[in-house]
C-alpha cells in the first residue's frame, strides 16, 4: 500500500488523497478503500464519500477516545485508517456487470445533439455512434442524488458547457460537458449540452440502494427509438 | 395527536439530526441548521434529543394545536405569540387543544425550532426524517410545510409530562425556569475556522483579507449555503480543481472570489477551492445569521477546534441533566 496523504477537514472529517489526476486506476483504489472502511467501521465512523481521486471520511469525534500520547482525534483517526487500509485490497471487489442505459438521442429529448455534432464537424449519427461505442466508468455520484460523473468522453464529441444554464432540465436527460458525460436524475437547472434522455429512473428513494448506478461501476449507452422510450417510460408508471 | 399549519411563512420544514450513510449516492445529510438549539428544544419536552422537530425560518409561520401538546421553542427569537401573549422561549410550554402559535417577526437570529414531546411523526426515509427539498424526500412528503397541512405527533412517555402551574384561562402554561443558551444570535458574529485544504493556493493578500475583513450575508443565502460578500479572494494561479467531499461549514470560494459557507442542504461533492472550515461549535451561529448579517473569521488551530467540541459536549451534558431534573420536579409537583 502506498503512502496516503490525509488532510483534516475541520474537526469532524478528513480527506484521503490517492492520486493527483483523474484516472481509472486511482479511482479503483478510492472505491476499494471506501468499501473496506464501510465493512470495517470503527467507533465514531459516520460515512465516507468517494470522489475521483479522494475519499472523504466523516466521524463523530465525541465517540472517539484517543489514547494517551496522541495529540488530536484527527491523528488518532489517521492511525486507525492507515491500519485498516493496510490490509485493504487496492482493487474493488468483483466488478458488477456493465449497466446498459437506453437513451433516446436527439429531437425533443436531446435538443443539443445538433450543436454537439456541429462543434465537432460531425453528423448527429456519428455523435450517437461514438457515445454508444464505449463503456464509461462511474467515477463518483454527486451534484444531485444519483447523478453519475462519467469521464472519458472522446475529444471527438466533447463540447463546452452552455454559456447560460437552462433553468430546467428534465430527469433522465443525458448531457455532455467538456469530456464528461452524465445523466440528470432529477429535474434541475443545468448547463450541460443535452443530447438525449433515458426513460430509466436513476434516483429511487424507496429502494436500497436508492440509486440505479453506483460509483466504480461501468455503464454503456444504447440508442433507442422514441417509441421504445415511451414504452419503457410507460412501464415505469 | 397532531397540529395544523395555519400559515406557511417563509419556509418551515421537518428536520432531525440529519441523514448519514447516503452521501456516496449523492444524497446529502440535510437536517437542522442549528443543532444546538434543536437538541435543547428536544430535551426541554423530555425527548431523547434526536426526534424530528420543526425548523421555522424568519417569519410568518403559524400552527394550531389539535390536541394538548407539550412544546418548546428555541433558536432564533421570531416573536412567538399565542392568544396575543408573548410565548417564552427555551423552556417547556403546555398548549391546550385549539391554541394557536404564530411567529410574528424576526427579533434576533434566523431559525426557530419547535419541538413537541414525542417528536414529529413522519416516515423515516433513508434513516432520517429530515426534509431534503432538492431530492424531494423526508419530512412531510419531501417538501416545505404548507397552510392546511396536518402533522402528526408521536406518542411517548414524555407526552404525559405535566407542568405544575396550569391556570385554566391562558392559551398556554409554562414554567418559571429556562435553559438560557450559551450563545448569542446577534447579526454580527466572529466565527472560528481552521484552514481549508486549498488555503495555501490563495494569494497571501487574499489570506490576510479573509481574516481581517468583514463579510456580509447575501439575501440569496439559504439552507444550502451562506453566500457572503466582501473583499475578493483571489488565487495564486487559478485552475480547475477535481471535485471532492465537502462538509457543513466548508468555506469554498468560486471564481468570483466571494466565499460561500456550505450548510445543511449542501451538495455532497464540490469543485471550488476551500479556504477554511468552520469549527463545528460555531456552525449554529452561522446558521442564525440573517440576510445582511455580518461575519468575521478568526483562525484557530485544529486542536482548538476539537477542544471546543469537547467543551461544548461537556456543557450540554450538564444542561441536559439539569433539564431532566427540572422536568421531573414539575411532574412531581403536578401530582
Amino acid at each position: 500500500m502506498k503512502q496516503l496523504t490525509m488532510t483534516a477537514m475541520g474537526d469532524s472529517a478528513l480527506l484521503i488523497q490517492f492520486g493527483e489526476s483523474i484516472g481509472e486506476e486511482v479511482n479503483a483504489e478510492v472505491q476499494a478503500a471506501a468499501s473496506h472502511l464501510e465493512r470495517h467501521p470503527f467507533p465514531g465512523f459516520l460515512e465516507c464519500i468517494p470522489s475521483f481521486t479522494t475519499l472523504t471520511l466523516y466521524y463523530d469525534l465525541l465517540m472517539l477516545e484517543r489514547p494517551k500520547g496522541i495529540e488530536t482525534v484527527f491523528e488518532y483517526v489517521c492511525s486507525i485508517v492507515e491500519e485498516l487500509l493496510r490490509d485493504a485490497p487496492n482493487r474493488p471487489s468483483p466488478k458488477r456487470r456493465v449497466a446498459l442505459i437506453p437513451v433516446c438521442y436527439g429531437g425533443l429529448h436531446g435538443p443539443d445533439l445538433a450543436y454537439v455534432a456541429e462543434v465537432n464537424g460531425r453528423s448527429e449519427e456519428d455523435v450517437v455512434r461514438i457515445h454508444t461505442g464505449q463503456d464509461f466508468l462511474v467515477y463518483a455520484l454527486g451534484f444531485a442524488p444519483g447523478f453519475p460523473y462519467l469521464g472519458g468522453v472522446p475529444e471527438s464529441i466533447a463540447a463546452p458547457r452552455k454559456s447560460t444554464p437552462r433553468l430546467s432540465i428534465p430527469a433522465g436527460s443525458v448531457g455532455i460537458a467538456g469530456t464528461q458525460t452524465g445523466i440528470y436524475p432529477l429535474q434541475t437547472p443545468g448547463g450541460w449540452q443535452i443530447i438525449g434522455r433515458t426513460p430509466l429512473a436513476l434516483f429511487l428513494p424507496d429502494q436500497d440502494p436508492p440509486v440505479l448506478l453506483e460509483s466504480g461501476q461501468l455503464i454503456r449507452f444504447k440508442a433507442i427509438s422514441a417509441a421504445e422510450y415511451n414504452r419503457i417510460a410507460g412501464e415505469r408508471e | 395527536m397532531s397540529l395544523e399549519v395555519l400559515k406557511r411563512g417563509l419556509l418551515a420544514t421537518v428536520q432531525d439530526i440529519g441523514r448519514r450513510g447516503y452521501g456516496k449516492f449523492g444524497v446529502g445529510t440535510s437536517g437542522v441548521m442549528d443543532s444546538y438549539a434543536y437538541s435543547l428544544a428536544n430535551w426541554l419536552v423530555g425527548n431523547n434529543g434526536e426526534e424530528a422537530a420543526l425548523e421555522i425560518t424568519w417569519y410568518g409561520f403559524a400552527v394550531k394545536f389539535l390536541s394538548d401538546t407539550l412544546v418548546s421553542i428555541t433558536g432564533a427569537d421570531l416573536a412567538p405569540e399565542s392568544g396575543g401573549l408573548s410565548v417564552p422561549m427555551w423552556r417547556p410550554v403546555f398548549f391546550r387543544q385549539g391554541s394557536e402559535l404564530i411567529f410574528k417577526r424576526p427579533v434576533s437570529g434566523c431559525r426557530s425550532y419547535v419541538a413537541v414531546s414525542g417528536g414529529i411523526d413522519v416516515p423515516e426515509v433513508m434513516g432520517s426524517r429530515s426534509t431534503n427539498l432538492r431530492a424531494g424526500i423526508g419530512g412531510l412528503n419531501g417538501r416545505a410545510l404548507e397552510s392546511g397541512d396536518v402533522i402528526h405527533i408521536q406518542h411517548s412517555a414524555s407526552s404525559y409530562i405535566r407542568l405544575s402551574d396550569r391556570s385554566e384561562n391562558s392559551p398556554f402554561q409554562t414554567v418559571k425556569w429556562s435553559a438560557a443558551p450559551h450563545m448569542t444570535y446577534g447579526g454580527s458574529q466572529v466565527i472560528r475556522v481552521t484552514r481549508g485544504r486549498q488555503f495555501e493556493d490563495f494569494h497571501q493578500e487574499a489570506r490576510d483579507r479573509f481574516f481581517q475583513s468583514e463579510y456580509s450575508v447575501k439575501p440569496e443565502s439559504d439552507r444550502m449555503g451562506y453566500r457572503l460578500s466582501g473583499p475578493v479572494l483571489g488565487m495564486e494561479c487559478p485552475r480547475e480543481y477535481i471535485s471532492e467531499g465537502v462538509a457543513a461549514g466548508t468555506v469554498q470560494v468560486p471564481a468570483d472570489g466571494q466565499p460561500i459557507v456550505l450548510m445543511a442542504d449542501r451538495q455532497t461533492l464540490g469543485g471550488y477551492p476551500k479556504i477554511a472550515q468552520v469549527a463545528s461549535v460555531d456552525l449554529p451561529r452561522v446558521a442564525q445569521l440573517p440576510p445582511g448579517g455580518r461575519v468575521r473569521f478568526q483562525e484557530i488551530s485544529h486542536s482548538e477546534s476539537e477542544q471546543l467540541c469537547f467543551e461544548q459536549a461537556r456543557q450540554m451534558r450538564l444542561l441536559k441533566t439539569m433539564i431532566d431534573s427540572k422536568l421531573k420536579e414539575e411532574n412531581n409537583a403536578a401530582d
